[in-house]
């Protein structure tokens, strides 16, 4: 994961409370098999609308997003962050976020920060009346500059320096290999293994066809 | 102080204790995986250049997207075409053992383990399915995963949890001729509701539980998040051990002693506390259905569709009202009179040898009620070929009920098999969401007893409906072996 200390970008007004994952990304998205590409899905029901905020030009490459309250709630889909990542968000600012949403947003590298209420108006003010206006995001300092605006957010700590150390829940666990490899080191003979593959003898398995409700399995076959 | 079953499988994982707050970093001894929730999984891997760091302690089945008829015939719909595809391009990447449709050991994720072997006492089992909970029937610690957590198992081997509640649930006696395992936990679902077992790893035990069968013992741990629960587990036994005994991937020689010699100290210390307990009583149990859209609204067979305005809270009235709206039940409904168009037999939950060798004993020699459509799902290929091994596929081809390859089928609306809008089901399966067996589709959850007494008489019915001939409609005369069938 790419380490995050500082970031500057077009900042995007949002101005949308209880934005739920649905509307994040619809559920229609979920049957994709990649874990990219998930831009064109981001906030679909909106898109098609000119007056929607991502579809006038100034805000079009926008890479933080300044949104209402309770962003994120609803369903736990992780597709919910990885399309405003792939959407070139990197980092959301909002008065409340889900739990579940702020989590996975820590773990995927997306900075979810919390600012007051009336500091997201204010935001909002600058960004509406100078679109395109960039954002600086400095997770060092905790704050965000606007314009001649400075607000100060708030991350835990634990996510902050997660962030700023660009480790993922995995790279954070291999930390500790060596423990990982201590304790496999004394793992029971008898705990399974998969491989090789054991099996009872191979059978062949004979497809089942539609049939019309047979009485009988002999009328199946006449 | 003494520890709960819970507890100790969960200390003989840690492999780094968290400190100030943080998770505990747990390794995992087995993880199963299927194609709905594991492509993002390994292509998150891949992104990273991270390899599968234990492919011997993972395998691989299709169950969710697969079709149930013409299996050696390309997959027609694209998106599960394209999962599948992805698993079968997955596996073969990273090295993981794969059981394709139309390969013998090919079945549903949570009868696979099991079946060969490989789930056993005293392990720490995941899948990225919120019903890993069945594999808790052997004194596994096991639980459904989200899909990052299914990257981080297959990098790391481990996942850093948060510690569990534990919760008893005891039930004690006897169960009554013609109930099953799926009535304990559907009284238990709607005894403590579906958000009653939250951040609880529940542990059955009693009397009634110890007499249970391996296969009945995985039903009600196969619930245990239908109730809310993280995950559910049963002490292992002499049930447990003679279940494993001799299947292809269980320890042998003198690993097995170990074995079962470490087997036998897992079980809850008389002196450990649990955080919750909850007593039920088998022998008052009936046959239990849903009449909702959620789990925990079930009654037993011999009550009414209720009044909602008879409830007094008022979430639970709102609730009701509209599930007897899409379930188009009209309250004071003698349960018995709802005529279903569908019976389905099958699931994670009830799709196992012992299920449909119940069924069969039912349907021998019987006719399936007009306009019924009965299908029976065999849980995995080997319980297909063990079923037909003891004929059990005649009787069910002689009753007019269609008999097909394994899978979860209708248990969810993703491959073929599914309810039409306004069908009405009775679904040995877990779930009765709203759409859940295919767009507005009405579930009753039920038991395989039901199930098959439903089919013979066209409404909801238990074995006790069937008239006192039910044992031995063909003459013969009632053995031991029917009686355990019909009680276990
Ligand atoms: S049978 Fe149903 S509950 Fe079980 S794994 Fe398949 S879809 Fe999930």
């Amino acid at each position: 994961m790419e380490k995050f200390t500082q970031h500057t970008g077009v900042g995007v007004p949002l101005r949308r409370s209880n934005v739920d994952t649905d509307q994040i990304i619809p559920a229609v998205y979920l049957k994709r098999v990649t874990r990219t590409g998930f831009e064109d899905a981001l906030f679909a029901a909106w898109r098609g609308d000119p007056s929607f905020v991502l579809n006038q030009d100034a805000y079009t490459n926008g890479s933080v997003l300044v949104a209402g309250p309770d962003f994120g709630t609803g369903s736990s889909r992780e597709h919910a962050v990885w399309a405003l990542k792939d959407y070139g968000f990197r980092a959301v600012l909002s008065p409340r976020f889900a739990d579940i949403f702020r989590g996975n947003s820590g773990k995927q590298g997306l900075l979810a920060a919390q600012i007051a209420q009336e500091d997201a108006e204010l935001l909002w003010k600058v960004l509406e009346a100078n679109p395109g206006t960039e954002v600086t995001v400095d997770l060092v300092a905790k704050q965000a500059h606007c314009a001649d605006v400075t607000v100060p957010f708030q991350v835990d700590d634990y996510t902050r320096w997660r962030l700023m150390e660009g480790l993922d829940d995995i790279g954070l666990t291999m930390q500790h290999e060596s423990e990982i490899t201590a304790f496999e080191a004394e793992r029971a003979a008898w705990r399974p293994r998969t491989l090789p593959a054991k099996h009872l003898p191979p059978v062949e398995v004979v497809a089942a066809r539609p049939v019309a409700a047979p009485r009988h399995a002999d009328d199946a076959l006449a | 102080m003494g520890r709960t079953l819970a507890e100790k499988v969960w200390d003989a994982h840690i492999v780094r204790r968290g400190t100030d707050g943080a998770p505990d970093l747990l390794y995992i001894d087995l993880h199963l995986v299927h194609e709905v929730t594991s492509p993002q999984a390994f292509e998150g891997l891949r992104l990273a250049g991270r390899p599968v760091r234990r492919p011997d302690l993972t395998i691989a089945t299709e169950d969710h997207n697969t079709p149930t008829l013409d299996i050696d015939l390309p997959i027609a719909d694209r998106t599960s075409r394209t999962q599948i595809e992805t698993l079968r391009r997955n596996a073969q990447e990273f090295g993981i053992r794969l059981h394709s449709l139309g390969d013998a050991d090919q079945g549903i994720v949570h009868q696979v383990g099991p079946q060969l072997g490989l789930t056993m006492p005293g392990l720490t089992v995941v899948c990225g399915d919120s019903h890993t909970s069945t594999h808790g029937a052997f004194g596994a610690l096991a639980f459904g995963i989200g899909t990052s957590e299914v990257e981080h198992v297959l990098a790391t081997q481990t996942l850093p949890l948060a510690p569990f509640k534990t919760m008893a649930i005891t039930v004690d006696g006897t169960l009554p001729k013609g109930t099953t395992s799926k009535d304990i936990i559907l009284a238990i679902i709607a005894k403590i509701g579906t958000g009653g077992g939250q951040g609880y790893v529940l542990e059955y035990r009693g009397e009634a539980i110890r007499a249970l069968s391996m296969e009945a013992r995985m039903t009600i741990c196969n619930m245990s998040i239908e109730a809310g629960a993280r995950a559910g587990m049963i002490a292992p036994d002499e049930t447990t051990f003679a279940y494993l005994q001799g299947r292809p991937h269980a320890p042998e020689g003198a690993d097995w002693d170990a074995a079962v010699q470490y087997w036998r100290t897992l079980r809850t210390d008389d002196d450990a506390v649990f955080d919750a307990e909850v007593v039920l009583e088998a022998s008052d149990l009936e046959p239990f259905v849903t009449w909702g859209t959620n789990p925990g609204q079930g009654l037993p067979l011999s009550a009414s569709v209720p009044d909602p305005a008879d409830m007094a809270d008022e979430n639970e009235r709102v609730a009701a009202e509209r599930a007897l709206e899409y379930m188009g039940l009209t309250p004071g409904t003698p349960l018995r009179d709802i005529a279903v168009d569908t019976v389905f037999i099958g699931s994670c939950t009830n799709g196992r040898i012992e299920d449909l060798r119940s069924v069969a004993k039912l349907l021998r020699g019987r006719t399936r009620a007009e306009n019924v459509r009965v299908l029976v799902v065999p849980s995995s290929a080997r319980v297909r070929l063990q079923a037909e091994a003891e004929g059990l596929d005649k009787i069910f081809l002689d009753f007019g009920a269609e008999w097909r390859n394994a899978g979860c089928s209708m248990c969810l609306g993703m491959n073929p098999d599914q309810l039409q809008p306004g069908e009405r089901a009775a679904s040995t399966s877990n779930r009765n969401f709203e759409g859940r067996q295919g767009k507005g589709g009405r579930t009753h959850l039920v038991s395989p007893l039901v199930a098959a007494a439903t089919a013979i008489r066209g409404t909801l019915s238990s074995v006790a409906d069937l008239g006192p001939d039910v044992v031995a409609p063909d003459g013969s005369p009632l053995t031991d072996a029917d009686r355990g069938l019909l009680s276990a």
